[in-house]
């Protein structure tokens, strides 16, 4: 179990103004999440999952409340603080992959250490170790259209890792991939987690697949939190290695 | 982000959408090419007056005169001695005033009205000594027929194209000489013809010559060597004419200008005398009426002025004309400019729409940025980029476009004047520093072209970045 704090919300809020009613999308939540938990988020389409994984991520701030991440109060923050807060503690893993169409996926992956200002043959050589940790070392040059879901995740899951953050934020990682793959996905993201020692908050639908990688389950509903239970059947002592997720990776998968 | 980072993804987002950015930057092209076009027509048709009046002697002549003539008309002065106590003009004044830094040459201003035989009629006219330097420096000798005198003292003459149809008894229209009049075929007729010149010259001894016949004697008032009395001899001088000028080298003396043009080293050792007796003296020290100071740059004409009149001399010169002249081409090129900037400021809302449309495609995209760290300086760095590589290609472009253009009006307008039997001339003049200034000037109208857009794109709120599908 984790023994540090590694993200706390404290009576987190976030209404909206919508024409004249106001939506409560997270309304007074507070947790604790420990460094290196796996945490998934569960809930109904408008529970407030997303909503309070943008208010963690630092891209939305809150109504109320306060979230402390790494003892900083993000609410707090200059918009260049988040940002800075966002490229080196955080590495968001979204349900559309949002891989830029333009550029290839070595150039993705250093996307963020451009903004790191990374020396540019140092970042091209750790995206290439990143992608062949997630096994898409023959994809370099390929454009993220030329690829499948799969690849495509597993490409936004190494760009997320590259600036080695202490925070991964995961959004529906799976919802748009079949099961076999959305599997794989979890297999990388529960790697990581375990081999990395990093914390995971991982919104989802799929209760299944939250009960088998998550320890901890998170239940939102109309913005608050229902139910907090901690997974004790939750796998943690045979993680497989990486090489060996790659070995599994499918391979030649079409777009 | 680093500077290469933020100028190589601007680059790969201008390729993306390559076919509306081309439109774009040919349209800020287009702009610059007429703000070049503009101002190089100002700059080329300033550097064409300036070119003739600066050989016509307006920018860089100063006329000096002793204020110790009575007859000087010029207002009475309260700086500087009076008359009586002034220094005289004299050949050490001159070669004092030659010394005057930036001064090029100081000549005295030899002109008397004479009558010239050609073919035993007699024709009255002003005749003036021109220096030897003219031959390079007044553009007037420039397109002339036949050619300059051979040396300084020759017995040689050029005719003014108004002299020369009177000389052949062609009538001149009144108030205007004939511009139908061919040159070539007025100088034919005349070149290596001679004319004599019947003037008066002054002695210094009352009656030397036998031929001499005393006309008038004066008291002496120019010190001990000049206290002698002086005599008026009529002589008779034969000159060639070895060119005839279409324009006017003398014209900026006004009604007072001459028609007939002599060396300036022959006019004074004819020591013909002026209408003020006063002037080319036949004693070994002469004493000047007045002296053309000639200045390297016109910019030092005012400083040589003060020098001369601290020297105790009157001084004239029309810079506050020339500065006239320098206002009014202010004026033509700041219109020629706003004119020009119009079709950049067209420009310029076109830039603004592209990166606006530019942010609403990439909407996604610069949420995706932000999600992963980018801040707003590297967005907003990023829409700068964008618009200042639009102003750079544009600008570039834009002044080869103006250039060309150029090149065509002069071809063009050099045509024109060969028919109006004009000299071609260059009235486009492209300067270095004007190719600089527009690229330049491109690239600040992108860049405020694209303040708004840059701080629309990093004032883009994440969250509702990436919900946009």
């Amino acid at each position: 179990m984790p023994n540090s704090l590694a993200v706390r919300t404290q009576s987190l809020c976030r209404h909206y103004q919508m024409g004249e009613a106001l939506v409560r999308a997270v309304d007074g939540i507070s947790i604790d999440i420990g460094a290196g938990e796996f945490v998934a988020l569960l809930g109904a389409s408008g529970s407030g999952k997303s909503s309070l994984l943008n208010l963690i991520a630092g891209l939305d701030r809150p109504t109320s409340g306060a979230v402390i991440v790494q003892g900083n109060n993000l609410a707090a923050l200059s918009r260049e603080q988040l940002a800075k807060y966002r490229l080196h503690t955080v590495g968001m893993v979204f349900q559309s992959f949002n891989l830029i169409p333009s550029m290839s996926l070595l150039e993705n992956v250093e996307l963020p250490m451009r903004f790191a200002e990374v020396d540019r043959r140092e970042r091209s050589a750790l995206a290439r170790q990143s992608l062949e940790r997630v096994g898409l070392s023959g994809r370099l040059a390929h454009r993220p259209t030329e690829l499948s879901g799969g690849e495509q995740q597993r490409a936004s899951l190494a760009r997320a890792l590259i600036n080695h953050p202490k925070l991964l934020l995961a959004d529906e990682p799976t919802g748009n991939l079949d099961s076999r793959t959305g599997t794989e996905i979890m297999e990388l993201l529960h790697s990581f987690n375990q081999s990395l020692g990093m914390t995971v908050l991982m919104v989802t639908h799929e209760q299944a697949l939250a009960e088998k990688y998550a320890g901890r389950m998170l239940h939102l509903a109309d913005g608050k939190l229902v139910d907090d239970v901690t997974n004790n059947d939750v796998r943690n002592d045979d993680v497989r290695n990486i090489s060996s997720v790659e070995a599994s990776a499918p391979r030649g998968e079409t777009p | 982000m680093k500077f290469y980072d933020v100028t190589d993804l601007a680059v790969r987002n201008l390729r993306e959408s390559v076919f509306r950015n081309s439109l774009t930057t040919i349209g800020i092209s287009v702009g610059v090419a007429s703000l070049v076009a503009m101002l190089s027509l100002g700059i080329g048709l300033q550097q064409l007056a300036s070119r003739r009046l600066q050989k016509s002697g307006l920018f860089d002549t100063i006329v000096a005169t002793s204020r110790r003539d009575l007859r000087n008309f010029r207002e009475q002065r309260d700086d500087g001695p009076p008359p009586a106590e002034s220094p005289a003009l004299d050949e050490p004044a001159r070669k004092k005033i030659e010394e005057i830094p930036g001064v090029v040459e100081a000549y005295p201003d030899i002109r008397f009205v004479t009558e010239l035989r050609f073919d035993d009629k007699p024709h009255l006219t002003m005749v003036a000594g021109v220096p030897f330097s003219a031959k390079s420096n007044n553009d007037a000798f420039d397109g002339m027929q036949g050619s300059f005198f051979s040396a300084e003292a020759v017995p040689e003459v050029i005719l003014q194209k108004s002299f020369a149809e009177e000389l052949l008894g062609i009538k001149p229209k009144p108030g205007a000489s004939n511009p139908d009049s061919n040159i070539a075929e007025l100088a034919k007729p005349l070149l290596g013809k001679e004319l004599t010149m019947r003037y008066a010259e002054r002695t210094a001894s009352p009656s030397a010559s036998p031929t001499a016949s005393p006309t008038t004697t004066g008291p002496g008032d120019r010190g001990p060597s000049d206290a002698a009395a002086y005599s008026v001899v009529s002589r008779e001088q034969a000159l060639k004419i070895v060119g005839v000028t279409d324009l006017d080298p003398d014209s900026m003396r006004g009604t007072a200008r001459a028609r007939v043009f002599l060396p300036l080293k022959l006019a004074q050792d004819l020591h013909v005398m002026q209408s003020n007796l006063r002037d080319t003296s036949a004693s070994d020290s002469p004493s000047y009426t007045s002296l053309s100071v000639r200045v390297g740059n016109p910019n030092q004409v005012p400083a040589v002025e003060d020098a001369i009149k601290k020297m105790g001399f009157s001084a004239f010169s029309i810079v506050d004309a020339t500065r006239s002249m320098r206002q009014f081409f202010a004026v033509l090129d700041g219109f020629l400019a706003i004119f020009g900037s119009l079709a950049l400021a067209v420009a310029s809302i076109g830039i603004v729409n592209t990166l606006v449309m530019a942010i609403l495609e990439r909407r996604r995209e610069i949420g995706i940025m932000k999600a992963l760290g980018a801040s707003d300086a590297d967005v907003r760095g990023l829409f700068f980029a964008e618009a200042g590589a639009m102003g750079l290609v544009g600008g570039a472009v834009g002044v080869t476009f103006g250039w060309a253009l150029g090149r065509l009006i002069n071809f063009a307008m050099n045509i024109y004047l060969e028919r109006q039997h004009f000299p071609p001339a260059e009235i486009w003049s492209v300067p270095l520093w004007l190719v600089l200034s527009a690229i330049a000037f491109s690239i600040v109208v992108s860049l405020l072209s694209g303040l708004y857009p840059a701080a629309r794109a990093a004032r883009l709120d994440p969250v509702q970045a990436l919900r946009y599908e």
